[in-house]
């Protein structure tokens, strides 16, 4: 008997070549998850180790006084630092981005992009790097240094989100204050700039949430210090922070340094993910109300 | 606000066309302003990128006039008999990033595809932002975690069981006391290399057009012929772009390696010895580094760091915009 033989009644299962593709097709769909499953499995893996190791070194006193029994002074410099790069960086990444969207040719675009991605692709070493020989070779290692570092690697990234809202402003929007013939800056100014807010805002804790937890410029530019008390001579004298506090601790390799490091890290992977979820939500949000 | 601004002209200067004729020119002034600042913010923006090639070649230049370009291949690195090379680090830069990726990209772009084509809308929203999570966590703690957690496993565990399987191929020779390997450095930087690529190459899996996928199906196709035989080929340059991106942040990662890699000075066949990179050699003696020509060595070591790195980016750029969007739409 011949297995071509055409039997109508037969139930429509596959066989032979169809199941093997089957199969195949079964495996690389279990194959893709699996892959996701592990990702995640890894974030979690590292979380709760922060999670757990951190938590018994937190205290009240760990968060404000100095070494050897806390990091508050680390703590401080971190946020002088961040929001000194911030000041630096954001009005300058927003003025790049209106500059691409509301003045430039396609060919200064595509330059002007090329730019903002290879800025964006430098190692933080080699920031780390020009920075320490513009501002502090042959002087002193300073927070303002450590800044200036951080918010050439934050400039690329508030550019381009500020950019990307930017493309998202409604036309009409613009052509209405054309219309009634505003001109091009009060039209930025209270057209175009306020409806991209909420954009630029979440562009920003982006980067801040990046810089916060960067270690190879604050290695170059503001890493020698006792971090037994806080240092406000942000311009002269290099700043403690964070970052820096987990590297030398987690090279010293004492276990009380260890439990340490463990603290500091769970307040800066706190920050930083309260920091993302938050920009996230105030992404979400925006683009609905963009959008209605 | 406009209106408040108008009337305040109006009672400054009755004569209406005369205000009109001032504020117009008011506006063509700060119009011109505007576009100043905004012009010169976009110029700085590129005078850094010069300025940094510029510092990084000046502040080599003791060391490439001592040295010259034989520093790239020579391995000695004693800074107390200042004789520098970047032999040991170019190649140690060179294995961990491509391990890195060999290991990656797959797990990379299979999570790309699930997020993209298998998940259904609700887990993607939580696994694809947990995964670009992945990439938020500072390098410093990865090390950190590297260290303690990852490199006792990688050498109890791993290596010994790489070590009895497939020990025939010298990649996988015996495992070192303490963890810290090459083959640890390159398991980090996987690490920061997966949500990159992922996330990307979810984008590129998304923009391809439903009705061809669609098409395929209906000829028969399975799910995995789908991806293989449509989405894959006309998403590749996208990939390979993307891969090259992960790549790059992989080539320049200083401070994990630094913590993981155990500062090794030779080249060594095995994944499982100690090694070190172009980026983790200077953060680890950059801080320490007194005699001229050190500092001078460690910033070549930047120079060869910037013009991989660049090549890698401008490699990436050129590829992803072979990878055009229109053509898969039409």
């Amino acid at each position: 008997m011949s297995p071509a033989a055409f039997d109508p009644t037969a139930p429509l299962t596959p066989s032979g070549n169809l199941r093997r593709r089957r199969a195949v097709s079964r495996v690389a769909e279990y194959g893709a998850t699996a892959a996701a499953l592990f990702a995640v499995a890894v974030l979690g893996i590292v979380i709760y180790t922060v999670l757990s190791r951190g938590a018994g070194a937190l205290s009240l006193d760990f968060l404000f006084s100095g070494a050897p029994t806390g990091i508050g002074p680390a703590i401080l410099g971190t946020v002088m630092i961040v929001v000194a790069a911030t000041v630096i960086a954001m009005p300058l990444g927003v003025l790049v981005a209106l500059f691409v969207t509301e003045f430039a040719g396609e060919r200064v675009t595509a330059a002007s992009r090329l730019t903002l991605d290879l800025l964006n692709g430098l190692p933080s070493i080699i920031i780390g790097l020009f920075v320490f020989a513009l501002l502090v070779e042959f002087k002193t290692q300073s927070g303002f240094a450590c800044s200036v570092g951080l918010a050439i690697i934050m400039l690329p990234l508030v550019a381009r989100g500020t950019q990307e809202v930017l493309l998202l402003v409604p036309g009409n929007l613009r052509e209405a204050a054309d219309a009634l013939g505003v001109s091009r800056w009060r039209a930025v100014l209270t057209v175009i700039l306020p409806s991209a807010l909420g954009g630029i805002l979440t562009a920003t804790v982006l980067a801040v949430a990046r810089a916060a937890g960067e270690t190879a410029p604050a290695l170059l530019l503001s890493s020698v210090f006792s971090g037994k008390e806080a240092i406000f001579n942000f311009f002269g004298e290099a700043v403690p922070n964070i970052p820096v506090t987990i590297f030398t601790l987690s090279e010293e390799g004492s276990p009380d340094g260890f439990t340490r490091a463990w603290g500091a890290s769970l307040v800066l992977i706190s920050f930083i993910l309260f920091a993302s979820l938050g920009a996230r939500a105030m992404h979400a949000r925006s683009l609905r109300k963009m959008s209605s | 606000m406009s209106a408040v601004t108008s009337s305040r002209w109006l009672r400054r200067a009755p004569d209406r066309a005369r205000s009109g004729e001032r504020r117009k020119r008011f506006d063509r002034v700060a119009d011109g302003v505007l576009f100043g600042i905004c012009a010169l913010a976009a110029l700085l923006s590129a005078a850094v990128i010069v300025a940094i090639g510029y510092q990084v070649i000046h502040g080599a230049s003791p060391a490439i006039s001592k040295f010259g370009l034989s520093f790239i291949y020579e391995t000695t690195w004693q800074p107390n008999f200042g004789v520098f090379g970047a032999g040991s680090l170019l190649f140690g830069t060179l294995v961990s990033s491509f391990v890195a990726l060999a290991i990656g990209a797959p797990i990379a772009i299979s999570i790309g595809l699930y997020l993209s084509l298998l998940a259904p809308a609700g887990v993607r929203g939580v696994i694809g932002p947990l995964v670009e999570m992945l990439a938020a966590i500072p390098s410093v703690i990865l090390g950190f975690w590297g260290i303690l957690i990852l490199a006792p496993f990688v050498q109890g565990t791993l290596e010994p069981w790489l070590h009895d399987t497939l020990g025939f191929i010298p990649i996988f020779g015996a495992p070192e006391t303490t963890g810290a390997s090459i083959f640890t450095a390159s398991l980090i930087l996987t690490i920061m290399v997966v949500p990159i690529v992922a996330s990307i190459s979810r984008d590129l899996f998304l923009a391809v057009p439903r009705e061809v996928q669609d098409g395929a199906s209906a000829l028969g196709a399975t799910r995995w012929e789908v991806v293989r035989g449509v989405v894959l080929p006309s998403t590749a340059s996208g990939v390979v772009a993307a891969s090259l991106l992960g790549l790059g942040r992989a080539l320049g990662e200083a401070i994990a390696v630094t913590q993981v890699i155990g500062a090794g000075a030779a080249i060594n066949a095995s994944l499982f010895k100690t090694g070190d990179t172009l980026a983790s050699r200077i953060a680890s003696q950059f801080p320490g580094a007194i005699t001229e020509l050190h500092i001078a060595s460690l910033y070549y070591l930047g120079v060869i760091l910037l013009v991989i790195g660049l090549i890698s980016n401008l490699a990436a750029q050129w590829i992803g915009r072979r990878f055009d969007y229109r053509r898969l739409a039409r």
